[in-house]
């Protein structure tokens, strides 16, 4: 603070910074020890599989002049398997295969469920009544059936948008009812009212002004859909009902250890294992890390 | 109580009714298994196929109908059928592998093999919740609270898949080192054992230790979350402070005043945790090489066997609703405000 004779209230004007709510939030969820540190796992294991590939002197392709079954060495850090592929070079691979399909979930399932549940806690009554009926339809048909025989009735190889655009459309529907409930609420607050006296119509209201309030409930479950799709994707892969070879897969790389856990080529099992498990531990914590950020009621004092 | 049991189960129809239509088109429509024979038959012979040939198949499998005639014909069985099909009548339809498999008969005899699986990995998940949940709760902010979130965080992340992969060889290794057959890691039972019913049980307890123990491993960490949440706002509430100020012992203070309120948001999901253990039957049962309706729906799915995947469909609806039921009933045995009249 400067010495000169300024009048004080422009002094403490000064000294205390404008903070927005994201500031805040962005604050508080970098006192999060877990989250911060997760956050910037996730970080390296995104760069790993998207930028790894082109620093990596192997693809995931096989390869005549890589030896089959080869213990981890220099040249294959994480071993090689019995068709001769470089465990590394796959690894790169499947984890950027799973993270794709994870983001695509996460974002055209949140997409989806923010708009439907906005749509139905916003009208109320019978279409409130109706599109609620729908939710209790797909919670009772089995996830796994349906994904599993939409994705095994292609024809042609299964791709990774294949797989991220079926569980998209079958993986929204908690989503779906957090941000209703959220909405429930919200309709009944006075900005609300305002814009609609305001003359706004109903999709504005909706897009402008519900689904921003929610923005807290979407991001928190956004983390969370990003850790299913990842689950649900492999164990779909494992199952032989996802990703097919040549292509790649972290569900595939398991099944195609099999049951190599505790003899001499465990690291074909751990390996891409312990990444799923990062991955969606990872991410888990970076969403709570959120939702304590995010959340009005939580005070700065950490205990 | 009577009434609501009697409502809700009428309500159970339209919402399976609902959810057969949606997987029926979807799996109807996806698939068409005389293409594929013909194609089969076709690679075989090396001749095309002969007209009457394809519409025989179509006869037999009611392809020669369109997707909602089909359906309506799976349902009701009304019309012009070979006798096989029918669900109303007590017929579950011709499934494309032909004669040699019944559908009816398959689900019926694999359906306790599943069931066995899937209520005790359930109770023990739900179970293991509550006790961990707790444990976190009263020790909160203490290393053992700390342990066990970790902990949870960590089988949340874990695919089953995985974990089921880890714990078959890691119990055939454990056998080895015994040598003794504690653990039975392949098969629901002894192959060709016969008895009754409870010496069937018995027979298959050393085959479900394991494929329980993962399924139990996968399933609790959602809950215990919600456990630990609600108990610790259930022991800062005002009347554990009161029963406390009155002297009552710590353990009857958690026991009787603070848990059994503390349940009731568990309650809600149990009905979660069950579809979800019906989701890794299908995984355990592949992995553990059990023959129950879990290896069948994948069976079916990947034949594209409509008839036999709606079958699944249809039960494992079943349980999921009735699992709803029963934790509805739950609310109002756990908390006195809910009355069902």
């Amino acid at each position: 603070m400067s010495n000169t004779a300024a009048p004080s209230l422009d002094a403490e004007a000064i000294t205390t910074k404008e903070r927005g709510q994201w500031a805040m939030v962005a604050r508080r969820f970098f006192r999060h020890r877990a989250a911060v540190v997760s956050l910037v796992l996730f970080i390296l294991i995104v760069l790993f599989a998207y930028l790894g590939p082109f620093f990596w002197k192997w693809d995931y392709k096989i390869h005549s002049e890589i030896p089959s079954w080869a213990a981890p060495s220099l040249d294959h850090p994480f071993g090689t398997d019995k068709a001769g592929r470089d465990m590394l070079g796959a690894m790169m691979q499947a984890t950027k295969q799973s993270l794709n399909v994870a983001l695509v979930v996460a974002i055209g399932s949140t997409v989806l469920g923010a708009l439907y549940g906005a749509v139905a806690g916003f009208y109320r009554g019978w279409i409130d009544a109706v599109m609620m009926r729908f939710l209790d339809v797909m919670f009772v048909i089995p996830f796994l059936v349906i994904t599993g025989a939409l994705a095994g009735a292609i024809d042609t190889s299964v791709r990774w948008y294949h797989m991220a655009i079926i569980l998209a459309v079958f993986g929204w529907t908690s989503i779906a009812r957090a941000v209703r409930a959220e909405v429930l609420s919200l309709r009944e607050k006075e900005f609300i009212e305002a814009a609609r006296s305001a003359g706004g119509s109903d999709w504005h209201i909706i897009v402008k002004h519900l689904i921003p309030n929610t923005m807290s409930v979407i991001i928190v479950s956004v983390t969370l859909q990003i850790a299913f799709a990842i689950l649900s994707e492999t164990t779909l892969s494992f199952l032989g009902l996802g990703i097919q070879s040549p292509d790649t897969s972290l569900g595939l790389l398991i099944e195609a250890a099999g049951a190599s856990a505790f003899n001499e080529r465990w690291y074909l099992f751990y390996i891409p294992g312990l990444m799923i498990i990062l991955i969606a531990l990872t991410i888990n914590f970076i969403g709570d890390g959120l939702r304590d950020a995010m959340d009005p009621r939580q005070t700065m004092v950490r205990r | 109580m009577v009434v609501f049991i009697i409502r809700r189960t009428l309500m159970m129809i339209p919402v399976l009714l609902g959810a057969t239509i949606l997987c029926f088109v979807l799996v109807d429509v996806a698939n068409d298994p005389v293409q594929d024979r013909i194609f089969e038959i076709q690679q075989s012979t090396g001749e095309p196929v002969p007209q009457s040939t394809v519409d025989a198949l179509e006869k037999s499998w009611y392809y020669d109908r369109s997707v909602p005639e089909r359906y309506w014909i799976w349902l009701t069985g009304l019309g012009e059928t070979n006798g096989d099909i029918g669900l109303l009548q007590g017929e579950w339809g011709p499934s494309i592998k032909g004669t040699a498999m019944d559908i009816g008969f398959e689900v019926s005899t694999r359906f306790w093999i599943t069931l066995r699986l899937v209520l005790f990995a359930t109770l023990a998940s739900i179970g293991l919740a509550i006790l961990a949940g707790v444990v976190s709760a009263v020790k909160q902010y203490s290393r053992t609270d700390y342990s066990l979130t970790f902990l949870g965080f960590l089988f949340l992340a874990m695919p089953v898949f995985w974990l089921g992969s880890l714990f078959k060889e890691g119990a055939v290794q454990l056998n080895n080192i015994l040598g003794s057959t504690i653990f039975q890691t392949y098969g629901s039972g002894t192959t060709g054992f016969q008895g009754n019913g409870w010496e069937v049980f018995v027979d298959s307890l050393p085959y479900l230790i394991v494929p329980t123990l993962v399924l139990m491993l996968g399933g609790y960490a959602a809950i215990s979350r919600y456990q630990r949440a609600s108990m610790l706002e259930v022991m800062n509430s005002d009347y554990v402070r009161l029963a406390r100020a009155k002297g009552v012992r710590n353990g009857t203070v958690m026991r009787r005043h603070a848990l059994r309120t503390a349940l009731i948001p568990v309650a809600t999901f149990a009905p979660l945790s069950l579809s979800a253990a019906m989701g890794g039957a299908m995984v355990t049962e592949s992995i553990f090489g059990w023959r129950g309706l879990g290896v069948y729906s994948l069976d079916a799915i990947r034949a594209g066997d409509t008839f036999a995947v709606m079958a699944y469909v249809l039960i494992s609806g079943l349980v999921v609703l009735i699992g709803v039921l029963i934790s509805d009933i739950l609310y109002g045995v756990l908390d006195p405000r809910i009355r069902y009249e």
